[in-house]
């Protein structure tokens, strides 16, 4: 816009609404960007479009009732968040599950977090324009989504790991049909690498874009692979082990800044890569060691824990999924509240965004990996 | 050329002019541009389909082969809607500018040595002057949509449309150099014989010339290639129109048949820089192994023949494209700017100066 | 690494003036219950602190306890370096609950106190931007998560329940 009245041209800053209908927001996420020519000077996020009542509704509902709506929030990694309300149930009521259960829960989180990361990951290339490692990702990830189909007969919203047990047990089949996978699945992270994460067209879009200090990331709250992508070694498997996890051998992988920065982008892209091969490593164990037994011998009739609060945490594959319960001893919780990864991480994009440019927001958030689901709940 | 075709043809002079006139304007419409885009859409998706394992269009037809017919029927039957906020007049002329900007290209493209829609002494300089009617077009198509999306990518669009037409030029100028000609048709014609008489391979005539010339020629044939790819705005340089961030660039407003004007527009012009590429570097029509025309001395062939070595060409390097377009992610908007200033202009110019030194010799 | 004993003692030793109580009769986690209106200072010492060394506020939440009439928040806090973790407790008055930010130490808490005012109507003071975040901005029935909230009739002209 030109002044006429004075002798100097004036420049506006534009304002952008990005979203919530756009194709590069994952969800229904609304941006205002305010620009100046394509350099980002700020950015607000408006979210709250996908809002549920998720909490509200766990307050009229029994606590069984709740791992379906708990689905629903995550939905690209369900059975992250049915363990995480189970480990969190089962830490107040005190009660200790078979082995088997916990080897099969361990199994299928981390498959969802091989799946859920495929998503990540080929989503993260359609945004940067690369539209083929999205079908290639998504075609691996159908087959995951095929292993669970057998187990529970969904493929997204599984309502599975029941609080104290599971709802079925294993298929004859999978054991061996998932080792068919991971044979099928090992050779294809090569072939992502080699159209994608080596493409100099790609590091020249990811590398020393939206830098994350891990001072600034630890007091944001961030974590997951965002964190890990910063240089620091922290997963709740690790550093806080719930089910059997402390009884597998696998690796953080950390951010090591191999073509930028520690804790730019393609960091953090990076690091869900390799995150995925010690999936790998962690379902070949597991599937190894698989006890028999019985999967819901623990399974309460009716659950009624005393009053008290518990805060129950698992590594989702988008970070620290934690549940708040508050019981008052009725069998219904009086509080429920979720820390969603995703919410947490989402604030501090307009940290890593200011200065950027359009393309660069893209690049950004999409690198940080949001689901809308759980930030809304 | 036609006219005498015909007149060879028919011995009438009348009826020659009458049918070579009508055949010569709307020849490169209906037995060219809409086939092929027809087909180019069709490849498109079956090229991507294939490359991601998938199938793509099967359900219309063999293989979906009538996939983008049923497509276009239904991009006829589209409401057209122009928003309230519109500046109307522009919104409406600016899909016409587009695809007459790429139309008028491909009057100057010999596709036979029989037919050339007009043969301009300076075609290939008309055919860049021309195609500059795009950008005025998509920068109307931006602003006038009223949208703050489009108005980004048609600014993109502009700025990158005028920054890689210097390294062509450039490329295009140093091939002038060395044929001495700006006429499309001559530049094929000198190329005829066998494929090492194209100016890939340096050129015709085996002189000390030739083989000093292939190593600028590769270099040219590689920058103007990545130039006309970033002017007709495919990946990885399709930031106009970057699904991901502007949602569809200049032309996100557009539905229905002026949507598919662009649509044409941009396959049209696909085809007619791989033409122009391969008229350059590539013999343009000249077949690379001898006419089977020759070979049986049946004289009307030839032309057919030179038709579809040229469709074949152009057609391969459409192909390239897409392979291109399904394999590399895109660039952002500085470095799209720095690929071309700062490493093809300069290239380029270095690459003009030593072919003018060989020429010299 | 320190537990929750040991680290009320460091409080009460650096903040004499200030009223500490340690919950640990309930399951599954005992809580320290402080003044919500100094909850700002007690963090800055929790975190600054090198033996404590709390640098990361993994959850906020606000709960309604509407039998006493009072609105509280949890903190739960983490040390990253020495693994060890916190629950500190605030309570409030259900009529005008105040609590002071702790936004200036933990940017994450940014989004979590517009959470809780959102859900519960704590006023966080000192908030650099306290607006509504999952509800809409020009949401005026009350404050969704408090356990005497009911639905309005309408919103902006639009029928609320189905």
């Amino acid at each position: 816009m030109i002044n006429t009245k004075s002798s100097a041209i004036r420049t506006e800053e534009m304002v952008l609404n990005m979203g919530p209908q756009h194709p590069s927001t994952h969800g229904v996420l609304r941006l205002e960007l305010a620009l100046e020519g394509e350099i980002i000077t700020k950015v607000t996020p408006h979210i709250g479009y996908l809002h549920r009542c998720f909490e509200k509704h766990c307050e009229a509902m029994t606590y069984p009732q709740i791992v379906p709506y708990t689905d629903r929030m995550d939905y690209l990694a369900s059975m992250g968040n049915e363990l995480g309300y189970a480990v969190a149930m089962e830490k107040l009521l005190g009660i200790e599950v078979p082995q088997r259960v916990e080897y099969i829960r361990v199994i299928m989180a981390e498959l969802q977090r091989i799946a859920s990361h495929l998503v990540a990951l080929g989503t993260y290339g359609a945004d940067i324009g690369a539209f083929t490692p999205f079908l290639y990702c998504f075609r691996d990830r159908e087959k995951i989504l095929h292993l669970f189909e057998i187990t529970c007969g969904a493929r997204l919203l599984y309502n599975y790991i029941w609080v104290g047990g599971l709802s079925h047990d294993l298929h004859p089949d999978f054991v061996r049909k998932t080792r068919d996978f991971i044979k099928e699945f090992k050779p294809t992270i090569k072939e992502l690498n080699d159209i994608l994460s080596y493409n100099k067209i790609f590091i020249d879009r990811t590398a020393n874009v939206g830098i994350l200090p891990v001072k600034t990331a630890i007091n944001f709250g961030v974590s997951g692979p965002n964190l890990r992508a910063s240089g620091i070694k922290w997963d709740i498997r690790k550093d806080d082990p719930y089910s059997v996890y402390s009884k597998f051998d696998f690796d953080i992988p950390v951010g090591k800044g191999t073509h930028g920065t520690v804790g730019d982008s393609w960091d953090r892209y990076f690091v869900r890569i390799l995150e995925m091969e010690e999936s790998l490593k962690i379902i070949e164990q597991a599937l190894d060691q698989l006890p028999d037994g019985d999967v819901q011998s623990a399974i309460p009739k009716r659950i009624k824990p005393n009053a008290g609060h518990v805060y129950g945490r698992v590594e989702n594959p988008r970070g620290e999924l934690g549940y708040f319960i508050i019981s008052d001893g009725s069998t219904t919780p009086y509080r429920v509240k979720v820390r969603a990864p995703s919410f947490v991480t989402l604030q501090i994009l307009g940290e890593l965004c200011k200065g950027y440019m359009i393309a660069d927001v893209i690049t950004i958030l999409g690198s940080i990996d949001i689901v809308l689901g759980e930030i809304d709940r | 050329m036609m006219y005498d075709f015909f007149v060879d043809l028919f011995g009438n002079t009348v009826i020659a002019g009458i049918a070579s006139g009508i055949l010569m304007s709307l020849l490169p419409l209906f037995l060219f541009i809409l086939p092929y885009a027809l087909l180019a859409v069709l490849a498109e998706r079956k090229v991507s389909a294939h490359m991601q394992d998938r199938l793509g269009p099967m359900r219309i037809g063999w293989h979906g082969w009538n996939q983008t017919i049923a497509d276009i029927i239904k991009l006829i039957q589209k409401e057209d809607i122009v928003a309230s906020d519109t500046d109307k007049p522009l919104f409406n002329f600016a899909p016409v500018l587009v695809f007459a900007g790429s139309y008028a290209a491909f009057a100057a493209i010999p596709f036979s040595s029989y037919y050339i829609g007009s043969e301009v002494d300076l075609g290939i300089f008309y055919i860049i002057a021309v195609t500059g009617l795009v950008v005025a077009g998509i920068l109307m198509a931006g602003w006038a949509s009223n949208n703050k999306y489009s108005l980004l990518g048609s600014m993109r669009s502009v700025a990158q449309i005028v920054s890689y037409e210097i390294p062509t030029m450039l490329v295009v100028l140093s091939l002038v150099m060395v044929s001495e000609t700006m006429s499309l048709h001559t530049l094929s014609e000198m190329q005829t014989g066998y494929f090492w008489n194209w100016y890939i391979f340096g050129g015709p005539g085996f002189s000390l010339t030739k083989f000093l010339l292939i190593p600028s020629m590769l270099i040219g044939f590689i920058i103007i290639y990545i130039s006309t790819l970033a002017e007709v705005n495919r990946v990885p340089f399709d930031i106009p129109e970057a699904e991901s961030e502007l949602v569809a660039g200049y032309h996100t407003e557009y539905s229905g048949m002026k949507f598919a004007m662009f649509f044409l527009a941009e396959y049209a012009n696909m085809y007619a820089v791989s033409a122009i590429v391969a008229a350059l570097f590539f013999g343009g029509y000249q077949s690379p192994v001898g006419y089977l025309g020759n070979l049986l001395g049946v004289e009307w062939l030839i032309p057919i023949e030179q038709f579809l070595w040229f469709a074949a060409k152009g057609l391969f390097f459409v192909f390239v494209q897409m392979w291109l377009r399904w394999t590399l992610p895109r660039l952002r908007v500085d470095q799209l700017m720095a690929v071309s200033w700062k490493y093809l202009i300069p290239i380029a110019f270095v690459n003009l100066i030593v072919i003018g030194f060989i020429t010299l010799i | 690494m320190k537990n929750t004993e040991e680290i009320l003692q460091a409080l009460k030793e650096n903040f004499p003036d200030f009223s500490f109580e340690l919950k640990s009769d309930l399951p599954v986690e005992g809580f320290i219950i402080c003044n919500p209106l100094v909850i700002d200072k007690i963090s800055h010492f929790l975190h600054d602190n090198p033996e404590l060394n709390f640098d990361s506020l993994i959850n906020l939440s606000g709960v309604d306890e509407i039998k006493a009439n009072q609105l509280s928040v949890y903190y739960h806090l983490e040390s990253t370096e020495l693994k060890h973790k916190l629950v500190l407790k605030v309570v409030t008055d259900r009529n005008s609950p105040e609590v002071a930010s702790v936004t200036d130490i933990w940017k994450g808490a940014n989004w979590h106190e517009r959470e809780a005012y959102d859900m519960f109507g704590i006023k966080f003071l000192n908030h650099p931007d306290l607006r509504r975040i999952l509800m809409p901005y020009d949401w005026e029935a009350g404050h969704p998560l408090r356990k005497d909230y009911e639905n309005p009739e309408f919103y902006q002209g639009m029928k609320v329940p189905f």
